[in-house]
């Protein structure tokens, strides 16, 4: 045993050992909360989730724009590049582990994936309810002099550059989450989301809905990036499952999709070659 | 507005460079037959020709592969990238789950991948701006006023490197130190230390000039590094695997020091 025991710092967990055994909680605590005391039965799972991220209660009109939010994104859909990660696990047999693992990972990056809200969050941030501020920085976007792990953003953050109009979950999503919210944001968004689009010339994305929701919530940028990576993988998981149940001969491969730009052709044997040349 | 015609061109076809298998037959790798052509490389040449379409000599290998060796993840469980590898051990995950995790983990800022490509990106920005007329002394008192450090030098906990004699020994063994990015590093770290900033380089800086003078690009660097991390990360999962289950560094409740709000009621 240790002299000196390291520990972990924490403002949100707490927890009181059992009495015959140090290393099992017979209580635990979440931002002073009896977990399995007293929370349990009376939160239900967005409320739990909400007091996680930010330390508090929600109001009901939190909690109602929460639990909109994590039902407009706990799944994507098979045409997700997250989902569609998630399902080459499975129609493989992969670990279901590694099949969130690849909805994460693909899920993470800054086209409609975790790391675009972050970018779009810093843009609310930034710019606000400011219309001007907006135009000025969708128009002269920030460029970082030094590299990154992360490429340079390709697109708006929150707009989907190929989208031909608004589509119409996004509105659908966009209005329901606008009644929700408790916040300022989303109304704007719904309020200017024309203009928005006609500066970027892209029109917005599910992620720019997110972004809001999250920032209506008083989310910080990274929580925004964590909370939409968590909430997106329950339809990684069942697409997952499902592919593997039908198995890899229903999974769509492509077959003639490939176009080899530089093949080498067959190698053909010495021995084969001499006889034809003759 | 945009539209979906970037889509449309992309739609059922995806046009490539980088290979394809022929079941049974071939498979072509970067414009070879993986059999046929490539089959004889080493591990290393195969990986960087895969990243930049080129085939290394053997010296470059050599040095290429080095650096893995010497710059690997420690194999010490403390280390975070690691930890999580003897964590997925000792709770029995699987191995690539636990590695890949640690791998992915690596892909840090404070150590891993984001120090690594911004060293290289302050060497090649530092170079165009000697070339630009710029003094050192110039360039790195813009870039801490800009950004309060210099990716490649200094160290979080010990200010020297322990890997930057056996690497650089090595690098000039096999032919490959004299490049014009390695002798700015070390032109770098002279100015550091004979000014008043008092920060050595660190082994970053050194990979990356030697990748730099290999003319590895930034990104190509990035993904050459990837796999470094492995050699310290495998054993820390198998020996926490092989050990009694859950018992690689147990934690008590009392070691949570809990500064939050008092206990309340829901």
């Amino acid at each position: 045993m240790a002299d000196k025991r390291d520990i972990f710092n924490t403002r949100i967990w707490d927890e009181v050992p059992e009495a015959d055994n140090p290393f099992a909680a017979a209580a635990s605590f979440c931002h002073g909360y009896d977990v399995y005391g007293d929370l349990l039965g009376k939160a239900s799972w967005i409320e739990y989730l909400y007091l996680l991220f930010l330390g508090e209660r929600p109001s009901s009109q939190q909690a109602a724009l929460l639990e909109g939010l994590a039902v407009a994104l706990a799944n994507p859909g098979i045409r997700d590049h997250s989902v569609h990660a998630a399902m080459n696990g499975g129609v493989g047999g992969s670990t279901s582990a590694s099949c969130l693992m690849a909805a994460l990972a693909v899920g993470a990056g800054q086209l409609g994936g975790a790391h675009e809200i972050y970018r779009a969050m810093e843009y609310w941030n930034s710019c606000g309810r400011d219309i001007k501020t907006w135009e000025h920085l969708l128009r002269n976007p920030p460029q970082e002099e030094r590299i990154d792990i992360w490429l340079p953003m390709e697109h708006a953050p929150g707009f989907d550059p190929h989208g031909a109009s608004c589509s119409t979950p996004v509105r659908q999503t966009l209005t329901y989450l606008s009644a929700q919210s408790p916040g300022p944001h989303l109304p704007w968004l719904s309020a200017q989301r024309v203009l928005l689009e006609s500066i970027t010339g892209s029109p917005l994305a599910m992620s720019g809905v997110a972004a809001a929701a999250f920032h209506d919530l008083k989310l910080s940028a990274e929580q925004g990036e964590m909370l939409y990576l968590l909430l997106r993988l329950p339809g990684a998981a069942v697409h997952a499952l499902e592919q593997k149940d039908y198995g890899w001969r229903r999974f769509p491969f492509f077959t003639n999709a490939l176009h080899l730009e530089n093949d080498p052709g067959p190698v053909v044997a010495p021995d084969k070659e001499t006889s034809d040349a003759k | 507005m945009s539209g979906p015609e970037k889509l449309l061109e992309t739609e059922g076809r995806w046009s490539t460079t980088m290979g394809a298998s022929f079941p049974g037959e071939r498979v072509v790798f970067r414009g070879k037959d993986l059999f046929h052509d490539l089959g004889s490389l080493s591990w290393m040449q195969l990986y960087l020709y895969g990243i930049t379409g080129r085939i290394f000599g053997e010296h470059q290998s050599k040095l290429f592969e080095g650096i893995w060796v010497l710059s690997t993840s420690y194999p010490d469980p403390r280390l975070w990238n690691n930890r999580i590898a003897s964590l997925a051990g000792t709770a029995r995950s699987t191995g690539s789950l636990g590695v890949s995790a640690a791998m992915a983990v690596s892909d840090a800022s404070i150590y891993g991948g984001r120090p690594e490509i911004r060293a290289m990106n302050f060497l090649l920005r530092a170079q165009k701006s000697l070339d630009a007329g710029k003094t050192l002394v110039d360039i790195i008192e813009s870039e801490l006023a800009k950004y309060r450090n210099i990716y490649g030098y200094g160290r979080p906990i010990i200010n020297v490197d322990e890997r930057i004699g056996p690497l650089h020994t090595m690098a000039k063994e096999l032919g490959l130190a004299d490049g014009p990015y390695v002798k700015l590093a070390f032109t770098i770290e002279e100015t550091l230390l004979a000014n008043r900033w008092r920060m050595h380089m660190n082994v970053a800086s050194l990979i990356a000039a030697i990748a730099a003078d290999q003319d590895l690009t930034e990104r190509q660097f990035y993904l050459y590094m990837l796999p470094t991390f492995i050699g310290g990360i495998v054993p820390c999962f198998s020996e926490a695997n092989e050990r009694g289950e859950g018992t690689f560094l147990p934690i008590r409740c009392d070691q949570l020091a809990y500064a939050g709000p008092g206990k309340r009621q829901w």
